[in-house]
């Protein structure tokens, strides 16, 4: 591409912001995807991704801040762009009385270059319900359409917005998939999400998006070793009946934990205390001593690897499903 | 792997974009009953109640065989003997319109006469009994009588049904299908893949021409094969004014759809823009009947503009070199809602 110093970015965005009325929906965010990356905008409902998303894909108009794809700017190549670019809205209801090979086709006749029809429905698994009206599909057959509508055009670059919201667990797997065959396939796509699991399986890189702004921003990796330890311990503690005492009560010494080597952070929720930690295995007999010694008994206790879960709840205090 | 397709204006879209139209649009039961059986159920309906009878033959009563005879003679009347009670009470329940009672020296007729029909016995009546008694007319006179095609109700119908028809499928059309795919943020999509929006808006206006073509066939087709409705223009010129006709409703459609979000909104803005024309440009009666201060609004009226044109055509044989003030209302009707309707259009 010969537009001098776009550099080697697929996407770059720079000081990007958008209100709507009151709310800052988008507060100045930078952020670049490189070419054949996966990257993922992560964050609850209302972090302003789908806003962030739909200026990248030209949809809506920044209050201020540049948006840059494949080199070129909305504004002045908005023509070229569109057949260059892929996309997936969220909630598209296509046509009910159409049929899968009818909408594609539709869709295939906008593009001046583009894969085959048979390849694109191959490319969905959408091959069986090839002649299905839209209307009998279910949610990830749909899914499926509304991301096959986004490939006939054969993109250099892939936006999904919450491809797999309100689909079914084994829907969402099928849908990873396919998303995972067009990574291999060299695409570059940028992708938002509010499952943590989702951008930590299929994104190589990651923005934590929260009220407008970027957070966080990093590979799963990098993001999961900010918590401090690579493994999460949740207990709860109950009081021996012969020890049931006000003053007991208010006596889990959380200094005590802290102190204790590999213990990173503390953090309690609804009587569910929180550690990060590293170094599990030498650091779990010192949490149990350290219990027992407060003369407490612990009812709950667990580990599981540090997620961006963590990372998300670490950062804001909030859990991302919370909305 | 990939396919180049040349280069310049892509008219592939616009066929896609038609023919996908067409498709949704056959595919809708509902609509394929109000777009063709349902005009041609009015027809029949109407058709049947308003055809034209040949004259009543009025029921008269008599007290006398020699009344009873006199009035028979004429074929307009159909005469019973009776006595004066029982005719009393038959005029009472309107078995029939008049009772002539034999007085002697003459004839009194018995009748209601702000009855128009009990008004015509009674000048039948009295000029069968006045020639059988031996008048002669003054004045020779002969019936040259009018069963014309052309000047029946019917006649005057069918094009006032087709322009209705023709409002209602064009507004319907695109406005339920636009307001339709804006909530299913199916417009969003399209404008978010490189479609030309023109594109999108002229696959409409192609796909209503295709299903006016059959919707207008279908409606003369019958009205010519069961009613033996005229067709006096050259049926070139109809075509002309049913296409513009239903450019004009279609652009309607556009703009009544441009902005609105929820099927709901739209139907009520549809029902509003069509009510009035339904009311008073002319399907079912004239629309001289209404007064001449509402005149000027009635005339521009682009229902009205329309199925004046079509009645020209039809019924008049009127050329469209004659017909320029309908022709122009509708042509404006056309345009200025269209550019506004481009305008003001909410894509997402």
């Amino acid at each position: 591409m010969p537009i001098a110093g776009a550099g080697e970015a697929s996407l770059r965005i720079r000081g990007l912001h958008k209100a709507f009325g009151e709310v800052r929906a988008v507060d100045g965010i930078d952020l670049e995807v490189k070419p054949g990356e996966c990257f993922g905008l992560l964050g609850p409902n209302g972090a302003g991704k789908t806003t962030t998303i739909e200026i990248c894909e030209g949809l809506t108009a920044p209050d201020a801040g540049t948006v840059e794809l494949l080199g070129r700017n909305w504004k002045e190549h908005e023509r070229d762009l569109r057949q260059l670019i892929g996309i997936q809205l969220q909630e598209t209801q296509f046509p009910d009385k159409l049929t899968v090979e009818e909408a594609l086709r539709l869709f295939r006749s906008f593009y001046r270059r583009g894969i085959p029809l048979d390849e694109a429905i191959g490319l969905a698994q959408l091959e069986e319900k090839r002649l299905s009206r839209v209307g009998t599909l279910s949610g990830g057959q749909k899914q499926r359409l509304a991301m096959a509508t986004a490939l006939v055009g054969d993109p250099e670059l892939l936006f999904l917005d919450e491809p797999t919201t309100g689909l079914d667990p084994q829907a969402r797997r099928h849908l990873w998939d396919l998303v995972d065959r067009l990574k291999l396939a060299g695409r570059t796509i940028i992708l938002t999400t509010h499952y943590m699991d989702e951008a930590e399986q299929l994104c190589d890189r990651v923005a934590i998006m929260d009220h407008g702004h970027v957070i966080a921003l990093g590979t799963p990796k990098e993001l999961i070793a900010m918590v401090g330890g690579e493994d999460i311990v949740e207990f709860a503690v109950a009081f021996p009946a012969t020890h049931i005492q006000e003053s007991a009560r208010a006596a889990l010494d959380v200094e005590a934990l802290k102190a204790i080597p590999g213990v990173q952070s503390h953090r309690v929720e609804e009587a569910l205390h929180q550690l990060s930690v590293s170094e599990l295995h030498t650091a779990v007999p010192r949490i149990f001593a350290a219990i027992e010694e407060q003369g407490l008994h612990l009812s709950e206790f667990r580990t599981h690897s540090a997620t961006l879960e963590d990372v998300f709840v670490r950062l804001t205090g909030r859990n991302l499903r919370d909305e | 792997m990939n396919k180049l397709a040349p280069s310049g204006l892509n008219l592939t879209s616009l066929y896609q974009l038609t023919a996908t139209r067409l498709k949704l649009t056959l595919r809708e039961p509902e609509a394929i009953f109000w777009i063709f059986v349902f005009p041609i159920l009015l027809a029949i309906g109407l058709g049947i109640a308003f055809r034209n009878r040949p004259a009543d033959v009025l029921p008269v009563g008599a007290t006398t065989p020699q009344l009873v005879q006199a009035l028979a003679a004429d074929k307009g009347l159909r005469a019973t003997e009776m006595d004066e009670a029982a005719g009393t009470r038959a005029l009472a329940t309107g078995s029939i319109l008049l009772l002539a009672i034999d007085e002697g020296h003459g004839v009194a007729y018995r009748y209601d006469d702000t009855n128009p029909d009990a008004r015509t016995a009674r000048m039948i009546a009295d000029r069968a009994i006045q020639v059988a008694a031996g008048r002669h007319d003054a004045v020779a006179a002969q019936n040259q009588l009018v069963h014309e095609t052309g000047s029946r109700y019917i006649d005057f119908l069918v094009p006032g049904l087709l322009g209705m028809n023709l409002m209602g499928s064009a507004m319907w059309g695109l406005g339920f299908a636009i307001v339709d795919a804006r909530a299913k943020k199916l417009l969003k999509r399209m404008v978010a893949s490189p479609m030309p929006r023109w594109q999108y808006l002229a696959a409409y206006l192609l796909s209503r021409m295709v299903m006016l073509a059959i919707e207008v066939v279908v409606l003369l087709g019958f009205a010519r094969v069961v009613f033996g409705v005229p067709f006096r223009g050259p049926l070139v010129e109809l075509g002309v004014i049913c296409v513009l006709s239903s450019l004009t409703f279609s652009a309607l459609g556009l703009l009544v759809a441009s902005r609105a979000r929820t099927i709901e909104a739209v139907s009520g803005l549809m029902n509003a823009t069509m009510m009035p024309m339904w009311i008073m440009s002319g399907v079912f009666f004239s629309p001289s009947r209404f007064p001449a201060f509402l005149q000027p609004f009635v005339q521009a009226l682009p229902l009205t503009a329309a199925i004046n044109a079509m009645r020209g055509n039809m019924l008049q044989g009127t050329h469209l070199g004659q017909m320029m003030t309908p022709l122009a209302i509708l042509l404006v009707w056309f345009l200025a809602p269209f550019a506004v309707a481009v305008k003001i259009f909410r894509w997402r």
